[in-house]
C-alpha cells in the first residue's frame, strides 16, 4: 500500500498569485493514498526540504510528489532530500505548477482546478514508479575545446595545468582568434599581443595539449565522459613534421594580391602563407583556392599531380631530400576520445552588404572596427599609423558610428553587441593620441560601459582626449568629392547634422561564427534565433549547456569582450576539470529496457535510435546453440529518448521512469 | 509575352508621356498589354491614410478584376500603384479576416495570388540579354542617373524588390540599352512627392540636393520609373532654379522612354515634348531623333 506526500510550493509569489496553494494541498490530501500534504512558500529552501524529510520519517512516505517549478530547475533537490529521507530518488516527482500552470494563467480557479489535476497525475504516476539506480559510467579522461581564440586558449591551458590532455581543434592555420588582430585593448590599453603571444606559445609547447589547426570537427558521437570525435584536418599542402617554418616559400609566392583574412582585407598575403608572423603554429598552409598550380588542376579538371604550373614554393623550399612542400596531401581524419568539449568558436561581424546605406563595402573609407584595429596595430598594413584605405592619407576627421546592426529590429538583430561601446572609445582616444590635430566624432544610441574601469575609460576619451560624442544615429554616408558626407541627428539637441569626414568607421554588430548551427546539431547543443549557443540556466549554470558534458566559452554563447570571455573560459575549465576528476560518471538510469520474452528480433528499434544505443544479443541453449537474436540497449549509450519504445512492433520496449505504465495511469487520473 | 496592364490615373493624365512611352515600348517590345477591363482608383496617397480597410479593398477590387480576367500577372507601371497593389495583396494573404472583408465589400473572391510587376519587374521578366538583343539604336555615350525614389524599394519586406539601399536593377536595365549608368549616391532619397502641392520649399530643396548629386557624379540626365519622381525633379527644377539662383537644366527621362527611343521610336512618339525641362536635344544628339 502506496503512502505518498504531496508538497505544494508557493514560489514566493510566482506561484501563489495564480494559484490558491493551500486549497491545492487540501485537494490533494483527498486523493487516495496522499497520507500528508502541505504547503510551504520556499519548498526548495532548506525548511523547504526539512519538510518533506521529516514527513517521510515519521509518516513512512513510499513516494513524493512536489508541486512547484519544473522538474528541469528544482527536481535533482527534491530527489536529493528524498534519498537524504530514505527514498529512492526515483519515486520523488515533480508536478509543473509554475512554468506549466501559474506563469500562463491569470485566472486563479481555472489556475487552482488544473493545478490541482497535475497533482493528481503524478501522484498517479509515482504509484508506478519503481526504484531505480544510477549507472556508472567509466570517464574518458580527456577534453576537446573548438577555438583557438582566447578562449579556447584559456580553456584548453586550464584545463591542461589541471593535469588532463587536452585537444585544441581551430579551423584557421593559426591559433589567437580575433584577439591576436586587436591593437591594443580596453581599458587598460596594454597590447594585445603582448599579452596574447606568450599564451599562445604555451598552448602549442604544452605537454598535455594536442593541438590541431586548419581542421574542423567532422562528427560527433557518443555521451558524457566517453565522445568519440572526428576530426577533418584541412589539406594544408605542408608536411608540417618536415617544416622548419623558415619562409622561403611565401617569399616567392607569384598569388600576392590575395585579401589578407588577419588584416582584415586591408592587406594582402600569398597563395601558401602565415597569417601573421606571430602565429602558432608558424607554418604554412597553400590556399588552394588561390594558388596557381591548383588553379590550373581545376581548370583542366586533372589531379595536381598531373600539372606542373608554378611551383615556386616547392623549389624553394630548402629541406632536403624531401621537400617539407608536398601536393599530394589529402584531407585527413583523426578520431579523439574525449570526456567533455568545451566549445568555444567565437564571432564574426555583421555582413557588409546588409548596410547599404552607409556604403560599408562600397566606398573603401567606410571600414569596420576589425579594420581599424589593423590600422592602428604596429603589426599592421600600414605599421600602426592611421592611414585611409583609399589614399592613404591621414584622416583629419574620423566619425565612428556604433550600433550598427545591434539593436536595429530592421537589420533583424535586437540585442546590444556589449563591446561596441567600449572599443569605439578605444579607437576614437587611439585615434586622438596618434593625430593630435585631429577630430574625432562619436555617434552613440546609449554609452553601455559597465565594468571595471570602463566607465572611468569613456570619460577619459570625453574629457582628456576630447572625443566628440553625439547621441544619434546616422541616415546616411556618401562620398563628395575626397570626403565621405556623414549625415544624422543630434537626439539632444533636436538638430540635423552633417560632418565632413575623411574615415568612417563602423561598429558593426557581433554574430556567432558561421556554421556554428551545424556544429551545434552535432553536439546536440540548442541555440537561438541568431545562433548564439544557449547555456544551461541563463543564471545558475552559465557555461553548462543542456547536453551533459559540453560547455560553452566566450563569444559562442553571446556577445563577450575579453575579461568575460577569459573568466567564462576559466569557468568552463574547471567544469570540466570537475567531470574529469572522478573515475566514473553517474547517468540517469531513464533509460530503454527490452523486454527478452516478447522481442522479436526485427531490430526496428536498431534502425532508429540516433545513437546508436542498440545492440543485438544472442540468446543460446545450453549447447550453445543460437536460439534467436535479441535486441539490447547499451544502457551506457542510451539517450532516454523514448524512440525506439515507439517505434517497437511487439510492445517489448519500455522506458525506465516513464513506462506505458505510468503514462497510462497519468492520462487516466484527469 | 502577355502580361495584364493596370495604368492607374497618373498614366493617363499627369503622366501620359510615361503612359504613351509603356505603350510604345511594349509594341516594339513584343509586349501584349492586357487592361484590366473597369480599373479603378488604387488608393493611393488617400485612401492609406484615411482608412485601412478602404486602402486595401481599392488595389483589392483591382487585383480580384484581374483574377476574374484570368491575368496571373499585372504590370502596374506607376511605383505607387504597384506599391499600393502589392501592399493589399501581402495584407489580404497574411489576414483572412481582412481577405473575407474585401471579398465582402467588393463582392468578388480576392485575387492577391496575382503577382504584381513593376516597370523594372518587368523589364527583369523580359530579360535583359533579350532586350539588348532588340536594340536598334543603342543610346551610346548616353550617362544617366538612376533614381528609384521611395516606393520602389520601401518598405523592403512588402515589396521585396531589389536592395532598398543600393539597387541596381534600373541600371542594368540602362546598360542592355547602351547607355552608362553612373554611379551616385542620392539614387533612394525622398524628392518629397507627398509635400508637392503642399510644402513646395521642402520639394525644391530636395529635388536640388538630388539635382546636384547626379550633376556632380557626371549624369546628364536622371532616369525614373516612378510618375511622383518625375513630376517634382521635373517640374519643380525650374523653381529650383529661381529659388536658388541656380541654372539646372537636367533632363529627367522615363526608363520606358529610353527604352522605347533604343528600339526604334520617335521623341514624340514616347512624349518627350511634353517635359517642363527639355529633353529632346540630347537624345537628337545621339541620333535618335526624326524617323520612325
Amino acid at each position: 500500500m502506496e503512502r505518498i506526500g504531496v508538497f505544494v510550493c508557493h514560489c514566493g509569489e510566482n506561484i501563489g498569485r495564480t494559484v490558491d496553494c493551500p486549497k491545492v494541498s487540501e485537494e490533494a490530501g483527498n486523493i487516495r493514498n496522499v497520507v500528508h500534504s502541505v504547503d510551504y512558500k520556499y519548498m526548495c529552501s532548506d525548511p523547504g526540504q526539512a519538510m518533506i524529510r521529516d514527513a517521510i520519517k515519521e509518516k513512512g512516505l513510499t513516494g513524493v510528489v512536489v508541486a512547484a517549478c519544473s522538474p528541469r530547475m528544482h527536481e535533482p533537490t527534491f530527489r536529493r532530500a528524498a534519498a537524504d529521507a530514505g527514498v529512492n530518488p526515483f519515486l520523488c516527482e515533480m508536478a509543473n505548477i509554475r512554468e506549466h500552470c501559474s506563469w500562463v494563467h491569470e485566472d486563479i480557479d481555472a489556475a487552482t482546478t488544473k493545478a490541482i489535476d497535475l497533482v493528481r497525475v503524478m501522484v498517479e504516476k509515482v504509484k508506478q514508479n519503481e526504484p531505480l539506480f544510477p549507472i556508472r559510467v567509466p570517464v574518458t579522461k580527456r577534453a576537446l575545446v573548438i577555438g583557438g581564440g582566447i578562449a579556447g586558449i584559456q580553456a584548453a591551458l586550464d584545463i591542461a595545468d589541471g593535469g588532463h590532455e587536452v585537444v585544441l581543434v581551430e579551423k584557421s592555420p593559426s591559433i589567437g582568434g580575433h584577439m591576436a588582430q586587436l591593437s591594443e585593448t580596453f581599458p587598460t590599453l596594454d597590447c594585445s599581443q603582448c599579452i596574447l603571444t606568450p599564451r599562445m606559445v604555451e598552448v602549442a609547447q604544452h605537454p598535455n595539449i594536442t593541438l590541431h589547426v586548419y581542421s574542423e570537427i567532422e562528427e560527433v558521437n557518443g555521451f558524457i565522459g566517453n565522445f568519440e570525435v572526428k576530426i577533418r584536418k584541412k589539406a594544408s599542402s605542408v608536411n608540417n613534421a618536415l617544416c622548419t617554418g623558415c619562409g622561403a616559400c611565401t617569399q616567392v609566392c607569384p598569388a600576392k594580391k590575395i585579401p589578407s583574412e588577419f588584416d582584415a582585407g586591408l592587406g594582402h598575403r600569398t597563395a601558401i602563407y602565415v597569417p601573421f608572423p606571430q602565429a602558432v603554429p608558424n607554418k604554412p598552409v597553400i590556399d588552394r583556392d588561390h594558388c596557381v598550380r591548383f588553379k590550373a588542376a581545376a581548370r583542366k579538371g586533372v589531379p595536381v599531380a598531373d600539372v606542373t604550373t608554378c611551383g615556386k614554393c616547392f623549389e624553394a623550399c630548402p629541406i632536403e631530400p624531401v621537400k617539407a612542400i608536398d601536393f599530394s596531401i589529402e584531407d585527413e581524419f583523426v578520431t579523439e576520445k574525449v570526456g567533455a568539449i568545451v566549445v568555444a568558436t567565437g564571432y564574426e561581424l555583421y555582413e557588409k552588404e546588409d548596410i547599404g546605406e552607409y556604403g560599408y563595402g562600397k566606398y573603401p573609407d567606410v571600414i569596420d572596427g576589425l579594420q581599424f584595429e589593423r590600422l592602428a596595430s604596429a603589426s599592421g598594413p600600414t605599421g600602426g599609423e592611421i592611414r585611409r584605405p583609399s589614399d592613404g592619407e591621414v584622416p583629419e576627421t574620423v566619425v565612428f558610428v556604433q550600433c550598427v546592426g545591434s539593436r536595429d529590429r530592421a537589420k533583424g538583430l535586437t540585442y546590444c553587441s556589449k563591446i561596441c561601446c567600449m572599443y569605439t572609445a578605444k579607437h576614437a582616444l587611439l585615434y586622438k593620441h596618434k593625430v593630435h590635430h585631429g577630430y574625432a566624432w562619436v555617434f552613440y544610441m546609449d554609452i553601455r560601459s559597465g565594468g571595471k574601469g570602463y566607465d572611468e575609460f569613456v570619460r577619459r576619451a570625453v574629457e582628456e582626449d576630447e572625443v566628440k560624442y553625439i547621441r544619434g544615429r546616422v541616415s546616411r554616408i556618401y562620398p563628395e568629392g575626397k570626403k565621405l558626407v556623414v549625415m544624422g541627428a543630434d537626439t539632444l539637441s533636436g538638430e540635423k547634422v552633417r560632418i565632413d569626414a575623411d574615415l568612417v568607421v563602423l561598429a558593426t554588430a557581433v554574430k556567432p561564427s558561421p556554421g556554428v548551427d551545424s556544429l551545434a546539431q552535432k553536439l546536440g547543443v540548442s541555440y537561438d534565433q541568431y545562433n548564439f549557443l544557449t547555456e544551461a540556466h541563463p543564471k545558475l549554470r552559465p557555461v553548462e549547456t543542456a547536453s551533459a558534458g559540453v560547455f560553452l566559452a566566450g563569444a559562442c554563447q553571446a556577445a563577450r569582450d575579453i575579461p568575460d570571455a577569459v573568466a567564462q573560459a576559466s569557468g568552463a575549465a574547471s567544469k570540466v576539470q570537475v567531470l574529469l576528476s572522478s573515475d566514473e560518471l553517474e547517468r540517469e538510469p531513464i533509460v530503454a529496457v527490452v523486454d527478452e520474452n516478447t522481442c522479436v528480433g526485427c531490430f526496428c528499434c536498431e534502425a532508429v535510435c540516433a545513437y546508436g544505443a542498440v545492440e543485438r544479443k544472442e540468446i543460446r541453449d545450453r549447447d550453445g546453440n543460437l536460439i534467436k537474436t535479441l535486441a539490447y540497449v547499451n544502457p551506457g549509450v542510451c539517450q532516454g529518448c523514448g524512440t525506439c519504445v515507439a517505434t517497437c512492433r511487439s510492445n517489448s520496449v519500455d522506458l525506465a521512469g516513464y513506462t506505458d505504465k505510468q503514462v497510462f495511469n497519468e492520462i487516466r487520473a484527469l | 509575352m502577355k502580361v495584364g496592364y493596370y495604368p492607374g490615373c497618373s498614366l493617363e493624365g499627369s503622366a501620359s508621356d510615361y503612359g504613351l512611352s509603356v505603350a510604345k515600348a511594349a509594341e516594339l517590345l513584343g509586349i501584349e498589354l492586357v487592361e484590366i477591363e473597369d480599373w479603378c482608383c488604387c488608393g493611393a496617397s488617400a485612401a492609406h491614410s484615411i482608412d485601412h480597410l478602404l486602402s486595401i479593398a481599392l488595389p483589392g477590387r483591382n487585383l480580384a478584376l484581374a483574377r476574374a480576367q484570368g491575368l496571373d500577372q499585372v504590370f502596374a507601371p506607376c511605383a505607387a500603384c504597384s506599391n499600393r497593389l502589392i501592399s493589399a495583396s501581402v495584407e489580404m494573404k497574411a489576414s483572412p479576416e481582412l481577405r473575407a472583408k474585401v471579398e465582402d465589400v467588393t463582392g468578388m473572391p480576392t485575387g492577391e495570388e496575382v503577382s504584381i510587376l513593376n516597370m523594372l519587374d518587368l523589364i527583369q521578366a523580359y530579360g535583359h540579354d533579350e532586350l539588348k538583343a532588340k536594340v536598334t539604336r543603342p543610346l551610346e555615350g548616353f550617362k544617366g542617373a538612376c533614381y528609384y525614389g521611395c516606393l520602389l524599394v520601401r518598405p523592403p519586406k512588402v515589396v521585396q524588390f531589389d536592395d532598398p539601399e543600393d539597387p541596381q536593377s534600373m541600371e542594368r536595365a540602362l546598360t542592355a540599352i547602351g547607355a552608362t549608368p553612373v554611379d551616385w549616391h542620392f539614387k533612394v532619397e525622398c524628392c518629397g512627392a507627398g509635400l508637392t502641392m503642399a510644402k513646395t520649399q521642402v520639394v525644391t530643396r530636395l529635388v536640388r540636393e538630388i539635382l546636384i548629386n547626379a550633376e556632380t557624379n557626371g549624369a546628364e540626365a536622371i532616369v525614373v520609373a516612378c510618375p511622383l519622381c518625375h513630376q517634382n525633379l521635373d517640374m519643380r527644377q525650374l523653381a529650383v532654379n529661381s529659388q536658388y539662383g541656380e541654372n539646372h537644366r537636367l533632363p529627367i527621362y522615363y526608363i520606358s522612354e529610353l527604352i522605347a527611343l533604343a528600339l526604334g521610336a520617335s521623341p514624340k512618339q514616347v512624349g518627350l515634348d511634353r517635359h517642363f525641362v527639355e529633353a529632346r536635344e540630347r537624345i537628337a544628339s545621339l541620333g535618335a531623333s526624326g524617323k520612325g
